[in-house]
């Protein structure tokens, strides 16, 4: 078990190194001279594209620019934001408890509505709820969030005004931006669910406890939906990875403050070290929470725990 | 033959079938735009803005009076021809990484899939933003954006397929009667990749045209006046308190395109390779 986690964490530093590799290039991958697109608006005096060339350290030789690069990120210091003229992470550090928070309250929406209905959908297989919840699920998956946004805003807000329609802070303005971000990954799991379930049914030990007589509700939870959580762990990382992308779309659709409007309003304002920063950041934590899963995963598998695998 | 029965195969299942008509009629607004829509989707009308849905406007006019019914279809017409130029780009890119990749193994196939990991720590619309970032904002940089971040998923899943392909024993009798690689490659592997390729495409044109949508709608794509669904919806999004119907019904050409695309691209899994069920 403590190998396979060893292994699985060495795994994922080239992953991480290539990463800033990727990041690193965007400035270099510009079409033109990146200085020149990020000044465009205020100048073209050569002194200060000299200076803007020295401060980015675009004057070195390319590999210690990205040695540069690594050293700084690995300290935390992800360059200095153009237009705010703060240091990245400090407006990163300002925004990523919102997304955090929006994620998280995502999450749970998406597996306290699709762990459930795609239990409905498999225990009732062919009947219309099955029909109804995957029929739902479908709906969900095809759905654009930031329509579902507007939707619920326009319903929720402006008519009923049970909740504030944009803006962060309190618990009111988390529930229908974590409602439109956990939709598609709630109808995600609900589909997952089903097809996990159903396999599971199907299998010798689930009939093995009813022959010995135990009721349907613990056949369902301690035998069925046991094992078929697992694959559905594995999707735990990949969605939360959408979930915190996703972010980017749904905090712009409530005008909710987070690393997702920090990274459009970047590239908006041709702002490249702060879209490279937040980037880099967000991808880094998707990596690292992939790591946890898997190894959360190793751990709910006893076949990976005890070395068998 | 074979694709007779495919056809006749894939209208019994139901879902495919809902699908195919509604990808039908999305495809026949497309082309038909210019002669179904009543107005000029661009020429602006200040005094008639905000008209609600009704025998003149049929699904109302926006805030500066331009016709939304007309405006929606000849979004039909963007939205399809930018998820399949996506798609297309995805394809035509990561099909032969994940054949050579996959045909050849060894350390090319260790740098690619090194390469193609890192592209996937990108989650979702993450990558196609970075992306637009480099190449600046705009349709034509969105659609090569969401077409560059799908191109991993295809590489992978043409790999995979290569992979169990290359063991069958008649590639292994093809080598021996002497087929070089490029002939063994496209007569004996590719037919094995077609069947999840096409399943895989055919979901990709949904996600991409999701995401060329999300991309308009935080600005980084269509540019106005040019009536493009995301962009439309945001446009709409500051009057949703006095004209709902101005972000409703571009919303839903895009809910109701990614849905036929999901419904066939179901059906085609269950009709081409029930093994891809998830």
């Amino acid at each position: 078990m403590l190998t396979w986690i060893l292994r699985r964490v060495l795994a994922v530093v080239p992953v991480l190194f290539g990463v800033t590799l990727a990041v690193f290039s965007m400035l270099f991958l510009v079409p033109g001279d990146p200085v020149k697109m990020m000044l465009a608006e205020f100048v073209t005096n050569p002194d200060q594209v000299a200076q803007m060339r020295a401060q980015l350290h675009l004057d070195e030789p390319i590999l210690q620019q990205y040695g540069r690069f690594v050293a700084n990120a690995a300290r935390g210091d992800l360059g200095t934001s153009i237009r705010s003229r703060r240091p990245v992470i400090t407006e990163i550090g300002e925004n990523v408890a919102s997304t955090a928070q929006l994620a998280v309250a995502a999450m749970l929406v998406a597996v306290g509505v699709g762990v459930p209905l795609g239990l409905l959908a498999a225990l009732s297989r062919n009947s219309w709820l099955d029909v109804a919840s995957m029929g739902t699920a479908l709906l969900g998956v095809s759905m654009p969030s930031f329509w579902l946004g507007l939707l619920l805003i326009f319903v929720f807000s402006l008519h009923l005004t049970w909740f504030p329609a944009t803006g962060g802070g309190d618990l009111r303005h988390l529930i229908l931006p974590s409602i439109t971000l956990g939709t598609i990954a709630a109808a995600i799991i609900a589909r997952l669910t089903r097809s996990s379930m159903l396999e599971v049914l199907g299998q010798d030990y689930v009939r093995t406890a009813r022959a010995k007589g135990l009721g349907g509700f613990s056949v369902v939870v301690r035998h069925a939906l046991k094992n078929a959580l697992i694959p559905i762990i594995t999707i735990f990382g990949l969605q939360f990875g959408n979930l915190l992308a996703g972010a980017v779309i749904v905090e712009t659709v409530f005008s909710r403050p987070g690393l997702g409007r920090l990274i459009v309003g970047g590239i908006l304002s041709k702002d490249f070290p702060l879209v490279q920063g937040t980037v880099l950041f967000v991808a880094t934590v998707y990596v690292l929470i992939n790591l946890l899963v898997d190894v959360a995963y190793a751990y709910a598998d006893p076949r990976i725990r005890l070395g068998r695998a | 033959m074979r694709d007779a029965s495919l056809a006749r195969r894939l209208v019994r299942h139901r879902g495919a079938l809902v699908g195919l008509l509604i990808l039908g009629a999305l495809v026949l607004m497309a082309i038909a735009a210019p002669w179904l829509s009543p107005r000029d989707p661009i020429k602006t009308a200040p005094r008639t803005a905000l008209r609600p849905p009704g025998a003149t406007y049929w699904l109302g006019s926006d805030q500066l009076g331009r016709d939304v019914a007309s405006r929606v279809l000849h979004g039909a017409r963007i939205s399809l021809t930018v998820g399949l130029i996506a798609v297309s780009i995805a394809v035509a890119i990561g099909t032969p990484v994940g054949l050579v990749s996959g045909f050849y193994g060894g350390r090319l196939d260790a740098f690619i899939m090194r390469v193609i990991d890192v592209l996937l720590a990108f989650p979702g619309i993450l990558l196609a933003l970075a992306i637009v970032s480099v190449l600046t904002p705009g349709l034509t940089n969105v659609m090569i954006a969401v077409g560059l971040s799908a191109v991993p998923t295809y590489a992978r899943l043409v790999r995979g397929s290569v992979l169990s392909a290359r063991e069958n024993l008649y590639v292994e009798a093809a080598r021996a009667l002497g087929s070089r690689d490029p002939s063994i490659l496209v007569r004996y592997i590719l037919p094995n990749v077609v069947a999840p390729l096409v399943v895989t495409a055919t979901l990709g044109l949904g996600t991409a045209i999701l995401a060329a949508a999300a991309l308009s709608f935080l600005g980084l794509g269509s540019q106005p006046p040019l009536p493009e669904w995301g962009r439309m919806l945001s446009e709409g999004r500051d009057y949703l308190r006095e004209a709902w119907w101005i972000s409703t019904f571009p919303g839903l050409g895009i809910m109701l395109t990614v849905l036929a695309m999901n419904l066939l691209g179901d059906g085609l899994r269950d009709v081409l390779d029930p093994r891809l069920k998830p």
